[in-house]
């Protein structure tokens, strides 16, 4: 839709259109798009339109973004898949970790003070612009490694 | 660095399939698959497993009272539906396929059979009547087939767990919960029946160190003090001083250790006062104590009680010992669970394994000395983890193959024909493999029949039965 940047899976024209009608507000999309970037675990920038409400999770799950594994438990708060990395300025301004958020994002690799859980936080249209940062996982560095000692 | 692959199969003039065979299909199995089809747009990738039914430890080891962590299955699912995807249940490897006949089928062999055994204690009396370990417990409730006639003994009031993990955690928790809570679950009915009968009080989960030592984690510990029906016996005086020493220790550690302290020492509130004084039923962190004997009743045959040696602690952290000081002391019980860890067994007698570890000795997933061998999961790591640990691992484990196929450490030039070898193996062999979507009538049929009792599904212990279902 070049409205909103939804993709839907029919490929006509009419159903396009009438997949636009009914869920997005034509003649108010501006204020429903939010544009977020994720720089994903190999430093590809994948950039998304959200709609206002949405949590990270499903903005990546609903655009078909590249990002392998995320989101395992499907925003249940039952795994730490879903982790990502925020700007400071930003992450101060997201709405309050709870204890159970808290509890599943102590598991998650790479745990940096702006860490957050994808699933938990929702886009709002003053994050127009977000960037977030796909942490590396734990095996990725020790790959690292490992090509860094066999190529001495 | 990722992204060269997909340039450099373009570049290769004759682009061929690579054939690649996993050998488990539990989260290991099927996050190495997923992966590999994901960053490969050729390969094939066949996953075998020794039961009719797919899924590993996510239908087996997970609790029935965490359908949220089974949500995985959706993935797996997505990924088996894949037109480069096969799944081949009811093949024992190391049986009915041998993994040389496997490496000769395919180019790459990825063994993801994680750890179907368990530690065992070492102390007398650990084959007494009353003493199992967590593992066949949780197998028993999960339906695993091979612990379907576990028959536990729950007529004690007081049961033991050996061990402070999660494993320790899901086995009181089930022992405990208000049955209101696991009817509505996917815990077998015959193991629901069994508890809905059961003596059992009191669970104390027993370990060797101290608080800061426990392997448990946080949303766990949380769920088990919340417990309906019960109340947490938690010695205020295992927790003196630990508030000053957790005091810069990463937020992880320190959450759950404030959270034990909270729990033993500070005054409930008013709701969770209420709670306690009305329940029926505990459970308690007893620490410091390592298991000596299990004590025999006047019988013989049946457990009694436990002897434990009391410990002291040298150093700290993660790496501290457990000291025997020379005390000892005795509990009374009339089940005991160990709960000290899952095992790996070497599959077939041409992997190199290593007893000790009780893994593939193996770097990056490569295992030592086998080229086109490989592993992932708890095979390759030893058994802990979540899911998330085994995801990651299984992604680089499958980052490994990818790059052999690229270099041509795996050499494509070789052609290999995959499953149309092993089929015809197996049909010698009279081993008729379960499909993907005979599984999904399997699955139907399980989650026609938990409709009937207001669960999720009933599950099917007996494989004849599952294979029955499938006319097989």
């Amino acid at each position: 839709c070049p409205y909103t940047g939804c993709r839907c899976s029919t490929g006509t024209l009419v159903a396009v259109a009438q997949l636009a009608l009914t869920s997005c507000n034509l003649f108010d999309s501006s204020a429903d798009r939010v544009t977020v970037h994720f720089i994903n675990r190999d430093g590809e920038r994948l950039t998304a339109t959200a709609k206002e409400g949405e949590s990270l999770l499903e903005v990546v799950v609903n655009q078909n973004l590249s990002i392998d594994g995320f989101g395992a438990c499907e925003g249940t708060l039952a795994c730490s898949t879903c982790h990502l990395i925020f700007e400071e300025d930003v992450f101060q301004k997201l709405d309050a970790i709870t204890d159970e958020e808290l509890d599943m994002l102590d598991l998650a690799y790479g745990l940096t003070d702006t860490s957050r859980l994808g699933c938990q936080v929702c886009v709002k249209k003053a994050m127009d612009g977000l960037t977030v940062q796909v942490p590396a996982e734990v095996a990725d560095m020790r790959r690292e490694l490992e090509v860094g000692k066999q190529s001495k | 660095m990722f992204s060269s692959f997909r340039f450099n199969w373009l570049l290769s003039t004759a682009a061929l399939a690579p054939q690649i065979c996993v050998v488990g299909s539990g989260p290991a199995g099927f996050y190495t698959a997923q992966h590999l089809l994901k960053h490969h747009r050729l390969a094939r990738v066949d996953i075998y497993e020794k039961l009719p039914v797919p899924f590993g430890l996510v239908r087996f080891g997970v609790a029935p009272d965490h359908p949220e962590v089974k949500n995985v299955i959706n993935t797996f699912t997505q990924t088996a539906h894949s037109d480069r995807c096969a799944y081949y249940g009811n093949v024992t490897i190391g049986k009915d396929v041998m993994v040389k006949e496997l490496q000769r089928a395919y180019h790459a062999v990825v063994l993801s059979y994680g750890a179907e055994d368990n530690r065992i204690l070492g102390i007398p009396g650990e084959n007494l009547s009353g003493v199992y370990s967590a593992r066949a417990f949780v197998g028993w409730y999960n339906g695993l087939p091979e612990n379907r006639d576990l028959k536990p003994d729950l007529s004690s009031e007081t049961a033991v767990v050996l061990g402070q993990g999660n494993v320790a955690l899901d086995v009181a928790r089930v022992l405990l919960s208000p049955l209101d809570i696991l009817r509505k679950t996917d815990i077998t009915e015959g193991s629901l029946a069994a508890i809905a009968c059961s003596k059992v009080k009191r669970v104390w989960l027993v370990g060797r160190r101290g608080p800061l030592q426990v392997a448990f984690t946080i949303k766990e510990l949380r769920e088990m003090i919340n417990l309906p029906g019960t109340r947490p016996l938690l010695d205020p005086a295992d927790f003196t001083g630990l508030g000053d020493v957790i005091k810069d220790i990463p937020r992880p550690r320190k959450r759950l250790t404030e959270l034990m302290i909270k729990s033993a020492r500070e005054k409930p509130g008013e709701k969770e006062a209420a709670l306690w004084a009305s329940a029926t039923k505990e459970w308690g962190l007893k620490f410091q104590r390592s298991p000596l004997e299990v004590l025999p009743a006047t019988d013989g045959k049946q457990a009694r009680g436990i002897r434990m040696a009391v410990t002291r602690l040298e150093g700290s952290g993660e790496s501290a010992r457990a000291v025997p000081t020379g005390e000892v002391e005795e509990l009374e019980c009339g089940l005991i669970l160990s709960s000290i860890g899952y095992r790996s067994l070497p599959l077939d007698s041409s992997i190199p394994f290593d007893p000790k570890l009780g893994i593939i000795p193996n770097s990056l997933g490569r295992v030592q000395g086998a080229p086109g061998l490989y592993c992932s999961g708890w095979v390759k790591r030893g058994p802990t983890g979540v899911i998330i640990t085994t995801m990651n691992d299984s992604f680089d484990t499958a980052q490994s193959v990818l790059e052999d196929l690229q270099t041509g450490v795996l050499n494509l030039s070789n052609s290999k024909e995959g499953f149309k070898s092993v089929r015809s193996i197996l049909h010698s062999r009279g081993v008729h493999p379960v499909t993907f979507s005979d599984w999904e009538k399997i699955d139907a049929a399980e989650v026609a029949r938990g409709k009937l009792a207001g669960k999720p599904r009933e599950k099917i212990v007996d494989p004849q039965e599952m294979l029955q279902l499938i006319s097989h």
